[in-house]
């Protein structure tokens, strides 16, 4: 399916939007028709309702973030349909975002923490393990093979992932967390996992064009620069975050005292400083 | 209420607190107040509301706006007190509570994960509970699971008498623990965060205003209808006529007359109560801003966004979209893709707030040409004179109403 030429409208599938949509991860389709269509080519959304068989042929699939139930459930559907499966082997690409990047990987976790299957369409595993939360913005180095320039999102999950050797990390943490080694997201062949929102494919253009570069080949560059202005900003932010933690850290006497205090009360023997 | 020491004590902190905040520029007060009366009494709470009736209003979307509409309605044969201003925090009610001691009947806007903790700590008649939708996705992360505290809170509290949206599967499945509900319909359309069942996790199933799940879970029959010209109570129609625009505000009326009827006030009583009111804590107040004048509405969610989107003024009037992500707000800014901002094409439209950029990118891929303006007030006075629509989240609402003087 690579190198498609001529007039057929390129195919965006968005999956499960009510199962995976509660985090705006519909952007990202929106954001993949648009491109396309800044640039004169045709391109279609498919808005794939769960319930319904899954759009086969489709030229990339969008899986966004969801809630632990809606979660299993889509897993389940696409497990039983294996339209996506299919669409992979024909060279489709796929974006999983948070809950849709877990259910792309061989196992995530259920309502109750319990481990259930994923697609297998990326080696890596899921585990309920974060307690709070992990929630904040958060910023990426990209794998250098990636060509990307930093990856900007927003983080908001409770899982931390595990990858095998037949997936590569998207990139490094700066700030945040990700899939909780200091590694986030995966990439496997054409698919594509990861915990930024965001959306991400709205605050990271260049992602955006390297997915659908797979699919239609090479393409002429768009006019970023509101973009960029939104991307400068939020690394800015990220920055005068780190600053302000950096500022709240303990340093010589406080940090001293604190230290002290921790060993002569059992009780803050965790803290850690 | 019983005068008790305790009691005016605390409406001592309450009012001084309160006063010193004002005096000192520090903002209205009622929250501090309510905070350090707290900090005093940790039973301030169900002191203050002791030997009252109390009527709560809780959900996603329209709480304020509902909370004056019944405050209007009650407050035709008695004495009410209200939170109106939005302080639906526990602290913001025990202010409220503080400052009236005398009302027997207490109307009050509740924020839908505090109201687990104001039922615990108080004795409440009525509860209201309007919708529940996504908002604040970094500070609550599944509206399920506050569909479940509710569920349970309400579950160990038969006494209550709830009155609920039998349209909303995440507030059928909370309510129907009670042990009386009156159902009302509101024609509410936003069914995206409730297409997997509440109960089992299965599909919900729509058919026009029905829906159902196969574990059982389905739409109750409604006891009063709203939404559209009408509240219609067994069979009778009463015409709503409110200065409040949009099907929304039409919903909520019929809320606030359910939940009125409880007390006794007919329909036709709680409707006309309702006619005076023209805005609520500054929500829908026309302003002008040199050449604009500028409706300031009130917008904080996609829920929230799509109902606006149904009565803003037609071209070539113009739009300032204003978003903030503070706490308040929530800190992700996602929820702007699942905002139909395609709408807004042919209007003249100006992103502002100080996540103005987010809402640039999102006008861009919408195809809607805009221009960006942080401070929505110069952005308001910045487009096509004549009508403006000033639609700004919670605290970017906030900050405008503190530069108009509200």
């Amino acid at each position: 399916m690579a190198e498609r030429a001529g007039d057929s409208a390129v195919r965006i599938a968005l999956l499960y939007p009510e199962l995976l949509g509660t985090y705006g991860d519909r952007g990202n389709a929106r954001v993949l028709v648009q491109r396309l269509a800044w640039r004169g080519r045709p391109a279609e959304l498919i808005e794939a309702p769960w319930g319904e068989p899954a759009p086969a042929s489709c030229d990339v699939y969008v899986l966004g973030g969801g809630e632990d139930s809606p979660q299993a459930s889509a897993a389940a559907a696409l497990i039983a349909e294996g339209a996506v499966h299919r669409a992979v082997g024909g060279g489709a690409a796929v974006l999983g975002i948070c809950a849709g990047f877990q259910i792309l990987g061989r196992s995530f976790f259920g309502p109750n923490g319990e481990a259930r299957h994923g697609l297998g369409l990326i080696d890596c595993t899921t585990a309920r393990r974060a307690e709070p939360r992990i929630v904040g913005e958060i910023l990426v180095a990209p794998d250098a093979a990636t060509n990307l320039p930093a990856l900007s999102g927003y983080e908001n999950h409770a899982g931390l992932t595990d990858l095998g050797p037949g997936a590569s990390p998207l990139g490094r943490v700066e700030a945040g967390v990700g899939n909780g080694d200091g590694t986030e997201g995966a990439r496997q062949g054409r698919v594509v996992g990861t915990y930024l929102h965001g959306p991400v494919l709205a605050r990271n253009p260049a992602l955006a064009d390297l997915m659908l570069s797979w699919v239609v080949g090479d393409l002429e560059p768009l006019d970023d620069t509101e973009i960029g202005r939104l991307r400068e900003e939020r690394r800015r932010f990220v920055a005068a975050e780190r600053a302000r933690a950096a500022a709240r850290r303990p340093r010589g006497w406080r940090r001293y005292r604190r230290t002290m205090s921790s060993t002569a009360r059992p009780r803050a023997a965790n803290f850690s400083v | 209420m019983e005068r008790t020491a305790t009691v005016k004590a605390l409406r001592a902190v309450v009012t001084g607190i309160g006063a010193v905040s004002r005096l000192t520029g520090r903002g209205g007060g009622a929250v501090i107040g309510g905070k350090i009366a707290l900090t005093l009494d940790k039973a301030a709470l169900p002191k203050l509301a002791a030997g009252r009736s109390l009527y709560l209003v809780s959900g996603t979307n329209g709480k304020t706006t509902t909370t004056a509409l019944l405050a209007a309605a009650l407050g035709t044969a008695r004495p009410v007190v209200t939170n109106m201003t939005g302080a639906n925090l526990k602290a913001g009610i025990v202010s409220a509570l503080a400052h009236d001691l005398d009302s027997k009947v207490a109307v009050l806007e509740v924020d839908e994960a505090a109201l687990v903790q104001v039922l615990a700590d108080t004795t409440a008649t009525v509860v209201v509970l309007l919708n529940l939708s996504r908002d604040q996705l970094d500070r609550y992360g599944e509206v399920r699971l506050a569909a479940q505290k509710w569920r349970t809170a309400l579950g160990a509290r038969p006494e209550i008498h709830v009155v609920a949206n039998c349209d909303d599967p995440l507030v059928v499945w909370a309510a129907q623990a009670a042990g009386t509900v009156t159902w009302v319909s509101t024609g509410q359309r936003w069914r995206i965060d409730a297409t997997s069942c509440p109960n089992c996790g299965g599909r919900v199933i729509w058919a026009g205003d029905e829906w159902k799940c196969s574990c059982g879970l389905a739409r109750p029959a409604p006891e009063i209808e709203g939404g559209g010209d009408d509240v219609i109570v067994g069979g009778r129609s009463f015409p709503v006529q409110l200065q409040l625009p949009g099907r929304c505000n039409a919903a909520n009326a019929a809320m606030a007359v359910a939940a009125a009827r409880v007390a006794g006030v007919d329909p036709e009583g709680a409707l006309a109560a309702m006619v005076g009111i023209a805005n609520v804590a500054g929500r829908y107040r026309v302003v002008n801003l040199g050449p604009a004048s500028a409706r300031l509405l009130l917008a904080k969610n996609p829920a929230g966004w799509n109902e606006i989107l149904d009565f803003l003024a037609p071209p070539p009037a113009g739009v300032v979209v204003a978003v903030n992500a503070r706490g308040p707000d929530g800190y992700d800014t996602s929820w702007l893709w699942d905002v139909d901002f395609e709408r807004l094409e042919g209007r003249p439209v100006i992103a502002a707030g100080e996540r103005a950029l987010d809402v640039a990118v999102r006008l861009r891929y919408a195809d809607v040409p805009h221009e960006v303006c942080p401070d929505p007030l110069v952005a308001a006075r910045r487009l096509p004179p004549g009508k403006v629509e000033l639609v700004a989240n919670y605290t970017a609402f906030q900050t405008v109403l503190g530069a108009v003087g509200g």
